[in-house]
């Protein structure tokens, strides 16, 4: 908490143009400006993305009862992108809320599909399935690229997925506020989550509707996917291995955890996206980038280290 | 009262259940046995809603379950399946609190706490109720998932083999558990076991399967004695009186 706030502080401060809080004082500053129209809505952007892909990603793993499984490793993100591409190409005129309807649905439809694939195969072997939600992914951002290229679209195409905060300004990133509603639903039914999360027969027992359940938890994903994939662009791992560090402190009675998810995913987007502003100043790398690097490091370690814990 | 009358489960175009009519009496012990693939998991899974049957019905005080809604269900029967691979790291205490769903919603009153708290110590859970159920023995697991369905209170109890992969100290103290639980609190409960010297000693009540169909079913007296197990298992079973219990010796038994 005390974290999140501090590298809030920072990120409000650090950037090409110099600004400093006694620069604020003056309202009608080019500085204020900047700070109002590029800096709040950044933080903003960061701390709505980073908090909805962990609750997202958890969510995931709770219903697949699957520690590896998220946005990422389940084709969720890929199948939004697919979404979006269509949209472009299909409808000349495409409006921005035609481009959300399109992205929701096929992100919605994809990780439907992914959860059909899951109750199919016997072999339910922890990194497996992951495995297999990547091979999905895939497939998915195979046909959009193809999609892309034959449309002649592709370098517009990978500029506007790559996971970055630069292009957040006040106008540009107001669609994330739809995340808030879905992580408050989320925390609303953390025990029925936390429930499907212990299988059907435990769920069935208990008197809870599994499938209800289950498919408000991916209504869920699909809408904080979709809107984070429109605004800042693809986020790989956040959703992963988040709420896996929870999971090992905390444990996974999602009531308890849920806070501390948004937090931590908050914290750890803030502290790589200053980092990539900061790296080669006073230009910056995309986050996605610097994410990547971070994530997929403490993914290995979790890989190793963790097989024996995602298991039990 | 729990009534099945005549359940018929198809898997594939095998019936697994072939029109079992069993009534389950109040207050007692009833043990499901039978050779393996009898069918004995099938239809505990079917009077617990996990599965539809086919054909037939099961009536708990004369009302079809399947009428009945979700959570007035699991307030009246709770089931434990054989396989219970949680991935989910929660602590014995919150697993038991669990039991409270239907109830609560999760969110606990203190009358909940005071069923969890009950809970725990009949289970003699008290002192390990802040670990996780990763850390824990396969006893005590065991016994945290019974505490979570006594936490339940419901009063039907179904329990899908719940000695499997216990030792013999933590199997009768489990068995005692249930005992207690009848005798004590006024449950019904209904197991299924393999081992019949098990059901022998601790069940009234004991309903015999044989590919998918009852084959007998009585009081645990009528059952355990050798002409009743032929038909059951194909064994010359002798029995042996001890202690007041009924012992089949099975292990050097022509068949």
């Amino acid at each position: 908490m005390i974290a999140a706030i501090i590298l809030s502080c920072i990120s409000l401060f650090v950037g090409a143009i110099d600004i400093k809080p006694s620069d604020l004082l003056d309202w009608d500053s080019d500085k204020t400006q900047i700070f109002l129209i590029s800096r709040v809505p950044r933080l903003m952007a960061i701390i709505l993305a980073g908090a909805g892909m962990s609750i997202a990603g958890l969510i995931m793993q709770s219903v697949s009862r699957n520690k590896f499984v998220s946005p990422t490793t389940a084709g969720t993100l890929d199948a939004a992108k697919l979404g979006i591409i269509i949209s472009m190409l299909f409808f000349t005129n495409v409006t921005y809320f035609q481009q959300i309807i399109f992205s929701f649905a096929f992100a919605l439809v994809g990780t439907l599909i992914f959860m059909q694939l899951l109750d199919r195969i016997k072999f339910k072997d922890v990194i497996f399935v992951p495995l297999i939600g990547i091979m999905y992914g895939n497939i998915l951002s195979a046909i959009s690229t193809f999609l892309g290229y034959e449309a002649e679209i592709l370098q517009n195409v990978q500029a506007f997925f790559m996971g970055s905060f630069t292009l957040i300004v006040s106008g540009r990133y107001e669609l994330l506020y739809v995340a808030v509603p879905a992580i408050i639903l989320a925390y609303i039914y953390a025990n029925k989550f936390t429930v499907a999360g212990m299988g059907e027969d435990f769920a069935k027992n208990l008197g809870l509707s599994y499938k209800m359940v289950l498919n408000l938890g991916l209504v869920l994903v699909a809408i904080i996917s979709t809107t984070v994939v429109l605004t800042v662009g693809i986020i790989p791992f956040l959703g992963l291995i988040v709420p896996n560090i929870v999971s090992l402190y905390m444990g996974d009675n999602l009531r308890k955890t849920i806070p501390h998810t948004i937090m931590l995913g908050m914290v750890f987007l803030l502290a790589c996206d200053i980092l990539s502003r900061l790296v080669v100043y006073p230009y910056e790398i995309p986050v996605n980038l610097t994410v990547a690097v971070f994530g997929s490091a403490i993914f290995l370690v979790m890989l190793f280290r963790g097989k024996a814990y995602a298991k039990k | 009262m729990i009534e099945i009358k005549g359940i018929t489960k198809y898997f594939g175009k095998n019936p697994v259940v072939e029109d079992v009519t069993v009534t389950i009496q109040p207050k007692m012990i009833t043990s499901f046995i039978g050779p393996n693939g009898a069918g004995k998991s099938t239809l505990l899974s079917m009077v617990s809603r996990l599965l539809d049957s086919d054909t037939g019905e099961v009536l708990l005080d004369k009302g079809n379950v399947k009428k009945m809604k979700s959570d007035a269900f699991a307030k009246r029967v709770a089931i434990l399946r054989q396989s219970n691979h949680l991935n989910v790291r929660l602590t014995v205490r919150e697993l038991v609190s669990f039991g409270r769903y239907p109830y609560s919603k999760g969110r606990l009153n203190s009358e909940d706490e005071k069923f969890v708290d009950q809970a725990l110590e009949y289970m003699n859970l008290t002192d390990i109720q802040d670990k996780y159920l990763d850390e824990l023995s396969g006893g005590q697991k065991q016994r945290a998932f019974i505490s979570m369905v006594i936490a339940q209170d419901t009063e039907y109890i179904l329990l899908d083999e719940p000695l499997n992969n216990l030792d013999m100290k933590h199997s009768v103290q489990i068995m005692k558990i249930l005992r207690k639980l009848v005798d004590e609190l006024g449950k019904t409960v209904v197991i299924v076991l393999h081992d019949i010297n098990f059901a022998s000693v601790y069940s009234d009540r004991i309903v015999a399967l044989k590919d998918g169909r009852v084959v007998k079913d009585g009081l645990t007296n009528e059952i355990i004695n050798t002409d009743a197990l032929r038909e059951i298992y194909d064994m010359d079973i002798p029995v042996q009186e001890q202690d007041g219990c009924r012992i089949c010796v099975f292990f050097n038994s022509h068949s």
